[in-house]
């Protein structure tokens, strides 16, 4: 499907914008890198704009007034311009830095639910979920006696809408929820679900860790509340993340951290909040890596995510092929039209440790374990699973290395 | 690599001599590695002079966690318990005969921890007893 789109993502010349691609992991062993659901490589234009940030124009922002500190600033905003852009919000003011999305869900958790939810109400989130949007709803649901109720997952990975539909009759006061399963690759019908839940009347929160990065996203298309999501999955740095958030959601919600540039004006006993989105960004932000943020939503951009989710179709098409051809392996999860590129599975016999180990001295990067999702995976009755997971710059080729791989790993453990 | 799936460690794994349990047992301990989710339950018989006389492993776990296991309860078999506190992770190492990365080393060192939290009697496994 798409072969023309395909075609015309050149990614031998995408690869050429990552350097670390060329490093080989022993001599002679170029890596293979399959693990871009745990984080993804850095262009050369992400490395150099933090760099050049670093070089030129280093200074705290907003406060000061001199060059630097006007140069800083400007570009730290105009990242944020850049993904209010990218994810359609209206509002750049709706756009929050955070660390990432776990702490996205965290500022919404202690914000919007301590404010808002109050003993017996109802949270509505999935069996799917990673672990940064169960357990800081458990934390709320312990200190403020909260009910929490789960979408279960069918045995072909897919979230049951019927039972959906049912628990949204319970009324819960939000649902919150994966758009892409960072284990099975579900993609789940979000916009859907979120007319759903807005009709019972419930706030929708979208973890969209692992489907900002792989596919268009628009915020208002989606009708969701908040959307949180981290830069190191989609190009950018480590340690920048977003929460996006309705301008009349995040109006009503009291501060998360309290400190520098989150306040108006400060007496000693008593303060009052800045205005959006510097309300919920307390203390001098990561700015070299909002601007690498920046520069890897323009690199997307130039390639089009439309191109860069059908190049991952294409791939995940490929690869579940030839992996259900391996005797011994088990997949999980749905068939390649309803999920993004990610590929967990088991071999009879073989701990998946091992078999990543041995992936591993071949120079293929994959991950293995529960990756952050251990109710999903006591779901299926698997300890760990092993997971290939591919990008705009992985190619047919690699696909076709793990392959070869998983037969060495096939003979030691005949 | 193909050194770290040496022979004695596809063999262990597949046919291990130690696995099983014990029922009645002496002392008896489990825990977790949850990184990978790794799951090591180690029994042990001792005689009137504190010295192991039975031992069995059972959970599950890589190839690596479960060959450590059966490898250390034949090597503890005949030792005091006094000895078996002395055990450290160079021990587990020369038993398996390899070198590991930190990663996989949490996986070799999830049986000692196990056998040394039951031999002290402790609530929990901590770290600290692996450690050199």
């Amino acid at each position: 499907m798409n072969t023309t789109i395909t075609e015309r993502l050149d990614v031998i010349q995408i690869r050429e914008d990552f350097p670390i691609l060329k490093r080989e992991v022993a001599p002679g062993v170029p890596l293979v890198y399959l693990d871009s659901t745990a984080t993804s490589q850095k262009p050369l234009a992400v490395i150099r704009a933090m760099s050049e940030y670093y070089e030129r124009s280093n200074a705290n922002i907003h406060r000061g007034v001199h060059t630097l500190a006007e140069e800083a600033t400007a570009q730290y905003e105009a990242a944020r311009e850049k993904i209010a852009g990218f994810i359609g919000a209206r509002k750049s003011r709706e756009i929050i830095f955070v660390r990432n999305t776990t702490e996205a869900i965290n500022l919404v958790t202690f914000s919007w639910g301590r404010k808002f939810l109050q003993r017996g109400d109802r949270v509505l989130l999935t069996e799917m979920e990673h672990h940064s949007n169960l357990v800081p709803w458990q934390i709320l649901a312990q200190e403020k006696e909260l009910l929490l109720d789960f979408v279960p997952v069918t045995q072909a990975g897919l979230l049951d809408l019927q039972e959906f539909e049912r628990l949204l009759s319970h009324k819960p006061k939000i649902v919150a929820m994966t758009q892409m399963s960072n284990v099975l690759g579900t993609i789940n019908p979000i916009k859907e679900m979120t007319r759903l839940a807005h009709q019972a009347g419930a706030v929708v929160v979208v973890d969209g860790a692992q489907s900002v990065p792989h596919l268009p996203v628009n915020v208002q298309d989606l009708d969701v509340d908040f959307l949180a999501f981290s830069a190191h999955k989609m190009l950018g740095p480590t340690g920048i993340g977003v929460l996006f958030g309705k301008e009349e959601l995040l109006e009503s919600m009291p501060p998360f951290l309290g400190g520098g540039d989150m306040i108006k004006k400060v007496h000693l006993r008593r303060f009052s909040p800045n205005d959006l989105p510097h309300k919920f960004e307390a203390g001098t932000p990561a700015i070299a890596e909002a601007i690498g943020f920046g520069a890897a939503i323009d690199y997307l951009n130039r390639i089009g995510m439309e191109r860069v989710a059908a190049h991952e179709h294409d791939l995940i098409s490929y690869a579940l092929e030839a992996l259900n051809e391996i005797e011994g392996l088990t997949l999980y999860g749905p068939s390649a039209d309803q999920k993004g590129a990610v590929a967990s599975f088991t071999m009879r016999g073989v701990h998946p440790h091992d078999v990543s180990q041995i992936l591993d001295s071949q120079g293929i990067a994959v991950r293995a374990g529960h990756h952050c999702a251990m109710p999903l995976h006591e779901k299926f009755g698997l300890p760990a699973t092993t997971r290939a997971s591919f990008y705009l710059y992985n190619t047919r080729q690699e696909v076709d290395q793990l392959v070869r791989g998983l037969a060495k790993v096939k003979k030691i453990f005949g | 690599m193909d050194d770290l799936y040496r022979e004695i460690i596809i063999e262990r794994f597949k046919e291990p001599l130690f696995r099983g349990v014990l029922e009645p047992h002496d002392i008896s301990f489990e825990d977790e590695n949850p990184l990978c989710g790794d799951h090591i339950r180690i029994d042990l018989r001792v005689d009137e002079n504190s010295r192991v006389v039975e031992a069995a492993f059972s959970g599950h776990g890589c190839a690596i966690s479960q060959a450590s296991a059966d490898l250390l309860l034949e090597s503890i078999i005949g030792k005091t318990l006094d000895e078996v506190k002395q055990l450290n992770k160079q021990d587990v190492l020369d038993l398996l005969g390899i070198e590991l990365g930190p990663v996989r080393l949490k996986c070799a060192l999830l049986p000692l921890k196990v056998v040394k939290a039951g031999v002290y009697g402790l609530g929990e496994a901590s770290d600290s007893l692996v450690e050199e």
